[in-house]
């Protein structure tokens, strides 16, 4: 299985009632790669990004995830829903971090990163908060352990939210526009984390409006908008010569 | 641009200047001080008329406060409490989660049972239960086809004590399944879809994530419903359970001092209330983690607070940093 991308889309669908959010994404996705998604709010970055975890399940097409299919279980011509556990056992391999952070508020920054590996994988909790330790440490909160949500700030938060993510292990990593809720002074903080997990050869998935961090940090680029991949290549031919004249309206205005 | 350089110089960390304390006449409230004496003479003059009505005995007051019957009934009237709470929240959590339940027909079922709890007097379902002998005599459960089942006489099943313990706790379930529904509803959805990208399954999150945070906006009411439920319990004689207004009852019957022993069931109702008014406070405080910066001192603390700056002079009030883009220079 070594040679399967770890995310595959192959003409993906997805409505809203009548209103079609993906229509026909097709997205390949190596290991220890990293995709950057770009485009206007409402062009269905987001919406793709939480179907690979099945938050959202897809109306057409096949997606996969590590050469298995999200959410069903093919057999012979036949699809068979996953169950509840089936479906959160795959969700804990793929980590996810969200625009709004997400932490849980009732917890400390140590207590949010071992909660899924108690409960989830069940590691005892010596072996969890070891693990935690060092991935707070990591993203430069070790002396942040035992604060709560609300006395970090933004940055902070995310960073958590990314250590959080980390300690289950995944051989995914999902990013819903983690910058975007930050003040622009604490969005640094945060991609350099990002950046370093590249480095390290973490399998990403990014949807986000920043262009330096895309043009730096991906391995190929992808321009969505209307529902539909508009344009796909690496960020350095992309970014400077669009071949598509609504990337490059977009490209001129982010820019 | 000129102009800017008359102000202090622009540099991180260092306050700007202090201006002259501001001394000032305060505004005269007279009407304040009229309205504040006609209130406390109103009442005054009220709670002086009863507490010096002619025929009013106080001494029988003292006498029934600790006497064996009433504090026996003090007790009766804690268990009724207790119980009927425990299977209220119990009972109210599930029907919440059922009446959030995907399936139509499990959410269905708990939107009727509330319907019908909520909808009828708890006095007459506490009579309910007190009288279903009359209609059935025997209750039991079977599997059908076999010959396996159990059965009992109602009465031995349903004494009055159960009677009221059934009638004020299932009534409660119906309050108490709206409340904690509101508190499910108010946690944000990203909540949810945090923990189920962690892996988390649907009983994990709800027990784990949303329960935990539903509790700050639960516990306010359900301390409400608590103290209102002491004093519900009363209604119990119906069923001649032996609590306080019970017990009150039975000896005023036979020596006329009703309203003394009105006055000895209302001290021991208002102490019970008021200690779980204080414990109410505590358990607020501690499901309120994370939502403050900073926990609410608890009332010791702010006593000694108050104790303390009493001798004190107040610190000076903080000085507003001047904010100054890190970068500038």
């Amino acid at each position: 299985m070594g040679a399967a991308p770890m995310v595959k889309a192959e003409a993906v669908y997805k409505n809203y009632g009548r209103l079609e959010v993906l229509r026909g994404i097709d997205l390949e996705v190596e290991p220890k790669e990293v995709l950057c998604m770009i485009g206007p709010s409402g062009s269905g970055k987001s919406t793709f990004l939480r179907c690979i975890n099945h938050l959202e399940n897809i109306d057409a097409g096949r997606l996969s995830v590590d050469g298995e299919l999200v959410g069903y279980r093919q057999r012979g011509n036949r699809l068979y829903e996953l169950s509840d556990p089936e479906v959160c056992k795959k969700r804990s391999q793929i980590g996810m971090v969200f625009q709004r952070f997400n932490l849980f508020p009732h917890m400390t920054a140590l207590a949010n990163v071992i909660e899924a590996p108690i409960r989830v994988k069940k590691e005892s909790r010596a072996v969890a908060v070891e693990r935690a330790r060092g991935l707070l440490q990591r993203v430069g909160l070790a002396d942040k352990l035992d604060a709560y949500p609300n006395q970090l700030s933004g940055g902070q938060q995310q960073r958590v939210a990314i250590a959080r993510a980390l300690a289950m292990q995944p051989k995914l990593m999902l990013f819903d526009e983690p910058t975007s809720a930050l003040d622009p002074e604490l969005v640094g903080e945060v991609l350099d984390v990002m950046r370093g997990l590249a480095e390290d050869g973490m399998t990403m998935v990014v949807v986000t409006h920043e262009m330096g961090f895309a043009r730096e940090v991906s391995d190929k680029l992808v321009f969505m908008d209307g529902g539909v991949i508009v344009e796909a290549g690496t960020p350095r031919e992309m970014l400077v010569n669009p071949q598509f004249e609504r990337t490059r309206a977009f490209l001129s205005k982010v820019l | 641009m000129s102009e800017i350089t008359a102000g202090p110089p622009l540099r991180a960390s260092l306050p700007g200047r202090r201006g002259e304390a501001i001394k000032a006449i305060p505004v005269r409230h007279p009407w304040r001080w009229v309205s504040a004496a006609a209130v406390l003479a109103l009442a005054g003059g009220a709670v002086y008329t009863i507490v010096t009505a002619p025929d009013l005995r106080w001494d029988q007051v003292g006498k029934y406060l600790f006497q064996q019957l009433i504090l026996r009934g003090v007790l009766v009237t804690l268990e009724l409490t207790v119980l009927a709470m425990v299977i209220g929240i119990a009972l109210g959590v599930v029907l919440a989660v059922m009446r959030l339940s995907p399936n139509p027909v499990v959410s269905w079922v708990s939107w009727m049972y509330i319907w019908f709890f909520r909808g009828t007097p708890v006095l007459v379902q506490i009579f309910f239960w007190y009288n279903l002998n009359i209609v059935l005599k025997h209750i039991g459960v079977g599997i059908p086809f076999t010959s396996l089942h159990w059965l009992a006489s109602t009465n031995s099943l349903i004494n009055p004590f159960v009677a009221a313990t059934l009638g004020l706790g299932l009534n409660e379930a119906a309050y108490m399944a709206e409340i904690v529904r509101a508190g499910i509803i108010s946690v944000e959805h990203g909540q949810t879809e945090a923990a189920q990208a962690l892996g988390m399954t649907r009983l994990l999150v709800m027990r784990r994530i949303v329960l935990p945070q539903a509790m700050r906006v639960i516990i306010p009411p359900t301390g409400n419903e608590t103290i209102s439920m002491l004093k519900t319990t009363s209604l119990a004689f119906i069923a001649a359970v032996p609590e306080l207004f019970t017990r009150s009852e039975q000896i005023s019957n036979f020596n006329y001092y009703v309203v003394e022993l009105a006055i000895v069931i209302s001290i021991w109702y208002l102490f019970m209330t008021s200690i779980l008014t204080v414990g109410q406070y505590y358990v607020e405080r501690h499901f309120g983690r994370g939502a403050q910066r900073q926990l609410p001192p608890t009332p010791l603390q702010r006593l000694r607070t108050m104790f303390f700056t009493l001798h004190t002079p107040p610190p000076a009030p903080p000085v507003a940093s001047v904010l100054v883009p890190r970068e500038q220079r």
